[in-house]
């Protein structure tokens, strides 16, 4: 199971989260992948920030817009309520400000979009229990010293991170992405859920 | 193919040239109002076309240059390669005998230079002329063979020097589409240029948006700022104060060429950037160990730039100078309108920005301007800073971060371009 294949199971979900001929903003948009995916199959209206210029190269080679961007330098340049959705999909971790970050897409757009693999998971937890050691899975195959993920959470303090930051979840999706698809969990999500799907509005209006 | 192409094998700076030898056309364009309200009599344009124009003439790109290019984009003219010993092999192709890679303005004079976009305009490169018809014309104003003040005036015969009218980059426009309407190209696949060439691109875009269906401003602003318009001021008074200048009528006698190398000279110092200075030059002695206490020329940086200043005034007309810089400090894409966002609100669609992140002239933040300005409009905009040592004058010299960006932008504007067109038959 490789982080691509993870990656595509949560994006399908989140795409079924998004309604049909939206105006989407993705974050960390990457080779455009998702983005074409929601042209194609949910008639939106997209685009990307991407910081690395061989994505950006291939998003543009999928005929989509992209602008590069620093997300730790905010969204200063896109207009408030510009969009409908705001797509952070497995981003918010490496980035240094994340509350900057979540706070800026709740501006300039009316929903965040964001997920993130949950570090409260059992296999994590047992790993740094039983190991005494930080934790290196396939998912998150990097050792601590030079990992891109520099902000992890978990499902429990994800979920006071957006209320603290001026936002509401209003679809919160655990998932088991291994083994191919991605399952929902229902019972203990903090526990069981190796990634998390949460959909956010502005606590206010 | 020879032993330096084969030597360059992969990159973009590989094929320096391989565009062939370009052949210099001329067209009459009839008189030209211009935006002061004057008219021009009679305008020439030249103008080069690289590559084959489709039978619906749907592929074609126009390619603007900057202060000091011509209408000579990309391979070789005719005469240099004549006289460089090149010969003329099966259909169109010539065969070099040499080429020469790097910096074409540091090449010595007598060598084959290829045209200012070579890295970027030719068989595979990023305006791949074994898919799109590049044109490229002289502007109005030039001194490479399209009406200038160095051109004679229709009244007296003599050349026009400070009679000519001041001229805009929209004026350069008209003329270009002038010439496009004599070719019989209705609408622009892109629009293309860095500096003086991206404000004319932009111009396109925003007065012309029906013509063309993306645009490509690489390097470029929607208005100089004041660093830029002084920097253009400093140029324009070494040339106004040459003793040699006499009023623009010098044309029949010593020219202001100290005045112009000059003005060259502080030119190539904002094209470059602290870091392409320092690895380029750094302290380093020219021809010397020790210092000459005297004013000689001794640092490599000097020399130099002395002899850009003496190469560009053979090639460059002072009056050309004077008009070109001063388009440059009118130009201002929002005139008339209270933002630019206001402006670009019926743009032409898809648009490609590249910036340059050691362009201190043209620096990245006006390029973020017209990215905004154009993204609340609902364009379909990309953008990137390129990181660059190389200065304002990345545009000519990074080829391989361009390509990377430019070729998959341009075959998804045409693939975008024949949907559409399918859609409405």
């Amino acid at each position: 199971m490789s982080p691509a294949e993870i990656l595509r199971a949560d994006l399908r979900l989140m795409g079924e989260l998004i309604p049909e001929r939206s105006r989407v903003l993705d974050l960390g948009c990457g080779d455009g992948a998702f983005m074409a995916h929601l042209r194609r199959k949910r008639d939106c209206t997209v685009r990307g920030v991407e910081l690395d210029m061989e994505d950006i190269a291939a998003a543009i080679g999928r005929g989509l817009s992209v602008i590069r961007a620093d997300l730790d330098g905010g969204l200063a340049g896109f207009a408030d309520r510009s969009f409908d959705v705001v797509v952070l999909s497995q981003t918010m971790q490496v980035v240094r400000r994340p509350a900057l970050v979540f706070r800026e897409m709740l501006r300039v757009g009316d929903q965040a979009l964001i997920s993130f693999p949950n570090f409260g998971h059992w296999r994590v937890r047992s790993y740094l229990a039983l190991r005494g050691r930080m934790p290196v899975s396939r998912s998150i195959p990097y050792s601590w010293y030079d990992t891109p993920n520099i902000h992890h959470t978990t499902l429990k303090d994800f979920r006071d991170f957006v209320a603290a930051n001026g936002g509401v979840i209003v679809r919160e999706v655990p998932l088991q992405a291994s083994g191919g698809h991605a399952k929902r969990v229902r019972l203990m999500p903090n526990l069981l859920a190796d990634t998390v799907v949460a959909l956010a509005r502005r606590a206010t209006g | 193919m020879n032993d330096m192409l084969e030597h360059c094998e992969g990159g973009p700076w590989d094929a320096v040239g391989n565009a062939g030898v370009i052949e210099a056309r001329t067209a009459r364009v009839g008189e030209v109002t211009l935006s002061s309200g004057r008219t021009l009599p009679d305008v020439e344009v030249a103008y080069e076309i690289v590559g084959q124009m489709s039978p619906g003439r749907d592929n074609v790109i126009l390619a603007c240059h900057a202060l000091s290019g011509d209408a000579h984009v990309a391979g070789w003219r005719t005469e240099q390669a004549q006289a460089a010993g090149w010969r003329r092999s099966d259909g169109p192709r010539w065969s070099p005998p040499s080429a020469w890679v790097g910096d074409p303005d540091a090449s010595p004079a007598s060598a084959p230079k290829p045209g200012w976009w070579d890295p970027l305009v030719g068989p595979g490169k990023a305006f791949d002329t074994d898919r799109y018809c590049v044109i490229c014309a002289n502007v109005l104003g030039g001194c490479s063979g399209t009406t200038g003040p160095s051109s004679p005036d229709p009244a007296t015969g003599r050349p026009w020097g400070l009679g000519f009218p001041v001229i805009t980059v929209e004026d350069m426009v008209e003329v270009q589409a002038r010439l496009l309407d004599s070719l019989g190209v209705e609408r622009l696949l892109s629009v293309a240029g860095g500096s003086m060439g991206g404000m004319q691109a932009l111009a396109w875009a925003r007065w012309r948006s029906g013509r063309v269906a993306s645009c490509i401003p690489i390097a470029t602003t929607a208005r100089l700022g004041a660093q830029a318009i002084a920097f253009n001021e400093v140029g324009r008074t070494a040339i106004l104060g040459d003793p040699a200048f006499r009023g623009g009528a010098y044309y029949d006698r010593e020219r202001p060429e100290h005045g112009l190398a000059v003005a060259r000279m502080v030119g190539h110092i904002t094209y470059l950037s602290d870091a392409s200075m320092r690895d380029k030059f750094g302290r380093r002695l020219r021809d010397r160990d020790e210092h000459a206490f005297g004013f000689e020329t001794e640092f490599e940086v000097e020399s130099y730039l002395a002899h850009q200043g003496r190469r560009f005034t053979e090639r460059f007309d002072a009056n050309t100078y004077l008009y070109m810089t001063k388009a440059m400090d009118y130009f201002d894409l929002a005139a008339g309108v209270g933002s630019l966002a206001e402006a670009l609100r019926q743009a032409c669609r898809r648009w490609l920005i590249l910036s340059f992140s050691s362009d201190w002239l043209f620096p990245t933040y006006h390029s973020r301007e017209l990215v905004d300005a154009l993204a609340s409009s609902g364009a379909e905009v990309s953008f990137a800073e390129i990181e660059s040592p190389y200065g304002h004058d990345a545009f000519l010299l990074e080829p391989q971060a361009q390509t990377a960006l430019i070729a998959p932008f341009l075959a998804g504007v045409q693939a975008a371009e024949t949907a559409e067109r399918g859609g409405r038959r």
